[in-house]
């Protein structure tokens, strides 16, 4: 054993947060506060997904940290090395074996289960904080439904750059009734959302914890004449092939050569062991 | 006929200074009504229990609501209250940013109503903001300027086109042409008397400039220490004023 408590946090702290959890997911999309702790890392380290992942692991879980897609970014590892350290649980890269995943920025390519959970890192949690700054004003407009100012936003999208440019953190509108702000992951993933895994949302600055239970109807919002498009970069990857996957332009020299590789590293890793060829596999996997 | 709104008995203190005291009037579909006084006579005060931005301490104000008839708005449930802001509603500030999103450009401050009340058209959107900027005189190549690169009277104009965007059934201005230069203040005035002939708006205007009044408003009150001293038709009482006050007041205004 180690000098710790089960994933670092104690006990009592846990307990909090685990109602705020059931109450997140027994109101789809409210974020309900929460006391948020002091932890080892510094804020933008995803300190309210940490704090999620610590009161939802159980010993035999097996846990997996994503950042942008990748599992071998410092911000990724040192969270795996932390619960590694704290809590002794087991960790994987591979989403198909994972059963918690702590995410930054993206959804995995590879369709989740409903034994799996997905915890986000949310830097800011409001969607209407854009708008209006003003605290009690924001709450009031999530209960009285009063969401035309998230439109507002859209229309000065449409207005400036002739379509909606928004591509991170796209509004949605969560099971009819809160908008929600799905962390900064890509637009294209926002279909992802209605998924069969649980999904949950720490944000650990802004102390606020909220969540999508399986299976919550989950819509992009949009214009009649502008509708959503869940857009991706144009290519196939490089080095697997796939044309459904989000991708990363990667410079790879100094003559501003580019190459299109899938974000998903796991992804990408197990189809090129399935036999899957990019353009470039050669090299890239050489 | 139904009154628009009956306001009765509205009284509102600050601790034990008197705000307002004993307001009661009726205001009819399509009637202007002024509301007049030196400052600190409590024009604001009962402009912003009217609207429901200040609760009363005392009386009611009752509006014809479309769905359920006369309703009394000081009892009525906030989220009712609020809609009521956003459709049959308007309120124009005094200052402009106050009535503004100066982070927001011209078209989407003109849009953000069409949108709260479920528009989700952005071609239609637009077109109702370029209409509404032509109505209030500001060229259509500013619809995507923000408002804090236009002049004083230009906001002012923009926060009234993004006010009666929605055909609102009633306006509540707050001294609408003050802190506006004098030559602005015309081109305003003009273009308000314009609007409320055009759309038959009713509106209660509170201002300290009785020539406001004298070219918008068909009745009119003049407030002192929290009270209303004296009431009319907006030509009697400032060509035949029965109170002292009121008296002072025309008389002090002749002399400008
Ligand atoms: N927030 C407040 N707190 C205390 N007193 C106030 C407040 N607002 C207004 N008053 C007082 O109420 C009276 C009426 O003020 P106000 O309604 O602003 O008058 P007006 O708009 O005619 O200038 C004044 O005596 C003013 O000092
Ligand atoms: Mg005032």
């Amino acid at each position: 054993m180690n000098e710790y408590n089960f994933a670092y946090l104690d006990e009592q702290t846990k307990r909090m947060i685990r109602r705020a959890i059931l109450k997140a997911l027994a109101v789809p999309g409210y974020q309900v506060p929460f006391a948020s702790r002091e932890m080892p890392m510094p804020y933008g380290w995803g300190t309210g997904g940490v704090q999620v992942s610590a009161a939802t692991l159980t010993p035999d879980d097996v846990f997996k940290v994503i950042d942008q897609g990748a599992d071998d970014t410092t911000n990724a590892v040192s969270i795996r090395k932390f619960f590694e350290k704290t809590a002794g649980v087991a960790t994987t890269e591979e989403t198909g074996k994972a059963t918690i995943i702590q995410t930054r920025h993206r959804i995995p390519e590879a369709r989740l289960r409903a034994d799996q959970i997905l915890v986000y890192q949310v830097p800011i949690p409001e969607p209407l904080r854009f708008l209006e700054p003003r605290e009690t004003e924001t709450r009031k407009m999530h209960s009285l439904q009063e969401y035309g100012l998230m439109h507002v936003k859209l229309y000065e999208d449409i207005s400036q750059h002739g379509a909606i440019s928004t591509a991170y953190a796209y509004p949605v509108r969560v099971a009819d009734r809160y908008v929600m702000d799905p962390s900064p992951i890509p637009k294209f993933d926002n279909p992802k959302l209605e998924m069969d895994a649980i999904q949950l949302f720490g944000a650990g600055r802004e102390q606020r914890i909220y969540a999508l239970p399986p299976h919550t109807r989950v819509v992009s919002l949009d214009f009649e004449d502008y509708p959503f498009e869940a857009s991706k970069a144009d290519h196939a990857c490089n080095l697997c092939g796939a044309e459904d996957s989000y991708l990363d332009e990667v410079i790879t020299d100094d003559a501003g050569n580019r190459m299109f590789v899938c974000s998903d590293t796991d992804y990408c890793r197990s189809r090129r062991e399935a036999g899957h060829q990019g353009r470039l596999a050669q090299e890239g996997t050489a | 006929m139904t009154p628009l709104l009956q306001v009765k008995g509205i009284e509102k203190r600050y601790g034990a200074r008197i705000g307002c005291r004993d307001v009661s009037f009726d205001l009819y579909p399509g009637e202007v009504m002024g509301i007049v006084g030196e400052s600190g006579s409590g024009k604001s005060t009962l402009l912003n229990c009217l609207v429901g931005h200040l609760e009363p301490d005392a009386g009611q104000v009752i509006f014809d609501t479309r769905a359920d008839g006369p309703v009394d708005t000081v009892t009525m449930s906030e989220p009712d209250r609020r809609m009521l802001g956003r459709t049959d509603w308007a309120f124009v500030h005094q200052h402009a940013r106050d009535g503004l999103r100066m982070s927001v450009s011209a078209g989407g401050n003109i849009g953000e109503r069409l949108m709260a009340v479920g528009s989700r058209h952005y071609g239609q959107i637009r077109g109702q903001a370029l209409d509404w900027l032509g109505r209030v005189e500001i060229a259509e190549s500013r619809v995507d300027d923000r408002p804090s690169a236009f002049s004083g009277g230009m906001q002012q104009r923009l926060q009234i086109a993004r006010n009666l965007v929605t055909g609102p059934r009633l306006v509540f201005m707050d001294e609408p042409t003050g802190g506006l230069d004098v030559s602005v203040q015309a081109r305003l005035l003009d273009l308000l008397r314009g609007l409320v002939r055009e759309m038959g708006l009713s509106a209660i205007i509170v201002t300290h400039d009785l020539a406001v009044v004298r070219l918008l408003a068909d009745r009119l009150m003049v407030m002192k220490d929290g009270e209303v001293v004296e009431a009319g038709l907006t030509d009697q009482v400032l060509d035949d004023p029965q109170h002292a006050y009121t008296q002072l007041l025309v008389s002090s205004v002749l002399q400008v």
